[in-house]
């Protein structure tokens, strides 16, 4: 089945009329995701790429084309009502690519997740995509394989890289998350280790992540006492200065604390298989799983 | 974003928090005037530059007349303050702050960031002001108090009450604090600050004042933010890094000898990281974003070779969904026009990396075709042996 992304996942996109959208549309409609109409206000009653519906507000796409999915691709100024909207709309899994998204505002729209049915991933994230069944992203859909490994990551370019390792492996993927390079993310680790712990297509997990905050450690100490499957980890910036922000923003060493260091350290002693070397990710899996 | 101490007094000012009279300055004769225009000595001479611990670096002094004042500031602007967070060349002063002297009853600290694992605000104070907050964390960690703030009700006047009495005050100080608290929260939330620290926070007789200000703003905040973001010193950054956001790159330069050129943060972060396991030292990182054609590309080269002790260059492009063969025509242009002074690793890996890579071959420059990951960080650490 995979996780999150099935095959009942209704998607709609949000900034489906903007260059980005329209592209990323159609690369989702190319890889058969069932996209099933979009948002754009003020270009309601029309068609993007020909065939997709185009609707005022998120309710209306949610009315008439009973989706339960979302993606967004609007500014960062307008994407946090974005998300509001889609959470006050009851969609159950939202998706948000968009990158440089105010802090303030993701506190808010953190808030409103906590009191709704909503599920949101990212922002500032490539999305996600289960092989096979659809994608809610940007990522490369030619890299993936289906099967029966979870892939959870902070980053983008270097998820496709351990994709790519794995696929050239053999190793298939059940669904590959990006939750993305903010500081507060809808989904961390854990909330996503969660799922992957309680599908039976998925069989082991890989998971990225980076220097800052502390969501490697949380997750290294569930994984310790409650995850069922090997994990394979990895985190980038050991040899990032501190106090420097790392491109995204949430990538940190602030007041020495979110070291790479302290991070390897934490998953070591949680028995996750850490690889030293982002060239030996695909590696380190394939032993794991004794291939 | 970093602001100044003034600019960050004045940002408290406007909400309503308690600080000391003061002006900048910028010249002597600027200065000898601001201090005589507070009506009194002594008077404080500070340093402004972005970095902290600039008391201990003899950035701050206190002036007893209009003498000692002209003395201390022509001493002071101009000079190359060193700090623990300067690194050993320092930061030049440019700017002074001239402050009236305050009565200090006792010193605390305070500061306002986001708790990540809670994805809430947190409001913390100590007893221990004028100290290093992180040596006060990890020794006695009971000394700090913290509050975290529930986005929807946002600060109440309990969060107050509870921050003040850690604080072991009561009367009129317990009152001055309360209301001071308040608004610094206001102030953090309205500019949208990412980090709020006042260090040290006085009692002054019956009064909580002010007596430092660190703001940081969230840069992507900045956009609603139009007068905040013109608060930017940029002689406070590094050139290079300035240079390289005009191209919309995000650069940040390190000490090595391996230039890295990388699409992403993550895969920056990683590239950086298996140069050091190849035994080599990145000298940069750098993130050229989605859109690694022939422009950025040039961009890139140019902000790299500004930076002498490049022995190499390693760029690593993930193509994704953009074409391997359009980033190596860009590579390729980008290397003719930049006229590339060291040897250049190249991999690109996606869709048509094997006609990338002949076409980076049959270029006739000095450009080496990296294979996997650590083929090609194995390349660049060998190209810069080779070239010593």
């Amino acid at each position: 089945m995979a996780i999150l992304l099935t095959k009942n996942t209704k998607i709609i996109v949000q900034g489906i009329t903007g260059s980005e959208g329209s592209f990323h549309t159609q690369q989702m409609l190319e890889y058969k995701t069932n996209v099933v109409g979009g948002v754009t206000p003020g270009k309601g009653g029309t068609k993007a790429l020909e065939s997709v519906p185009v609707f005022n507000t998120v309710r209306d796409a949610v009315e008439h084309t009973r989706a339960n999915a979302s993606i967004i691709f609007v500014p960062p100024p307008f994407a946090a009502d974005a998300m509001l909207e889609a959470i006050d709309a009851g969609v159950e899994l939202i998706v948000a690519i968009t990158e440089g998204v105010p802090v303030r505002d993701m506190v808010t729209v953190k808030h409103a997740l906590a009191g709704s049915r909503s599920r949101l991933i990212g922002p500032n994230c490539p999305g996600l995509i289960s092989p096979g069944v659809g994608k809610m992203g940007i990522m490369p859909a030619f890299i993936h394989l289906a099967g029966r490994c979870g892939l959870i990551s902070r980053s983008g370019t270097l998820t496709y890289e351990a994709v790519k390792q794995l696929s050239d492996r053999g190793i298939g993927q059940s669904t590959c998350v990006g939750i993305g390079g903010d500081p507060v993310p809808g989904t961390n680790f854990l909330d996503a280790l969660k799922l992957f712990n309680a599908d039976s297509d998925t069989d082991a997990v890989v998971m990225i992540g980076e220097i800052g905050g502390s969501a490697e450690e949380e997750a290294a100490e569930y994984i310790q006492s409650e995850f069922k499957k090997p994990v394979v980890g990895f985190i980038a910036g050991q040899t990032a200065p501190p106090g420097r922000r790392m491109g995204h923003a949430g990538a940190i060493i602030a007041g020495g604390k979110g070291t790479a260091k302290e991070k390897v350290a934490a998953m070591t002693r949680a028995g996750i298989h850490v690889s030293n070397s982002p060239a030996d990710i695909g590696a380190t899996m394939a032993k794991v799983l004794g291939k | 974003m970093k602001i100044h101490e003034y600019q960050a007094k004045q940002l408290l000012a406007r909400y309503g928090v308690p600080v000391p009279r003061g002006n900048a300055a910028f010249k002597v004769d600027e200065a000898v005037a601001a201090g005589l225009s507070l009506g009194g000595f002594p008077v404080v001479v500070k340093a402004q530059i972005h970095a902290g611990g600039r008391g201990k670096g003899g950035g701050v002094k206190l002036a007893k007349n209009a003498e000692e004042l002209k003395t201390l500031a022509s001493q002071i602007l101009g000079m190359q303050l060193v700090t623990h967070q300067t690194g050993p060349v320092g930061q030049k002063v440019q700017r002074l702050l001239i402050e009236q002297g305050m009565k200090i009853d006792r010193e605390f600290y305070a500061s306002i960031l986001l708790d990540r694992a809670q994805s809430r605000d947190v409001f913390m104070v100590s007893t221990e002001g004028g100290m290093d907050i992180e040596e006060v964390a990890a020794k006695t960690p009971e000394k700090i108090v913290k509050v975290a703030i529930d986005p929807a009700t946002g600060f109440q006047a309990h969060h107050g009450r509870r921050l003040a009495y850690a604080l072991g005050l009561n009367g009129k100080a317990f009152k001055s604090a309360t209301v001071c608290f308040e608004k610094l929260y206001k102030a953090y939330c309205a500019a949208d600050c990412s980090l709020l620290e006042i260090n040290p926070l006085i009692l002054s007789g019956e009064e909580i004042i002010a007596l430092d200000a660190k703001v940081t703003f969230d840069d992507n905040a900045l956009d609603r933010h139009p007068d905040y973001a013109e608060l930017r010193d940029l002689s406070e950054e590094d050139p290079a890094e300035i240079e390289a956001s005009k191209s919309n790159l995000n650069f940040i330069k390190l000490d090595g000898n391996i230039g890295c050129m990388v699409n992403g943060a993550g895969l920056a972060m990683a590239t950086m990281d298996i140069i050091k396991l190849h035994g080599g030292e990145p000298a940069n990182f750098l993130d050229v974003g989605g859109g690694a054609n022939a422009q950025t590309v040039s961009a890139a080269f140019k902000i790299i070779l500004a930076d002498q002790n490049v022995k190499a260059i390693l760029i690593n492009i993930f193509g994704g969904i953009v074409r391997c063969d359009r980033v190596a025509a860009g590579v390729i242009e980008a290397a003719k026009t930049e006229h590339v002074r060291v040897p250049v690793v190249v991999r690109l890996e996606g869709n048509n990396a094997d006609v990338a890579a002949q076409m980076l071959r049959d270029s006739g420059l000095n450009l080496t075709v990296g294979g996997d990951l650590t083929d090609a960080a194995a390349k660049a650490c060998a190209a810069v042996k080779g070239g010593k």
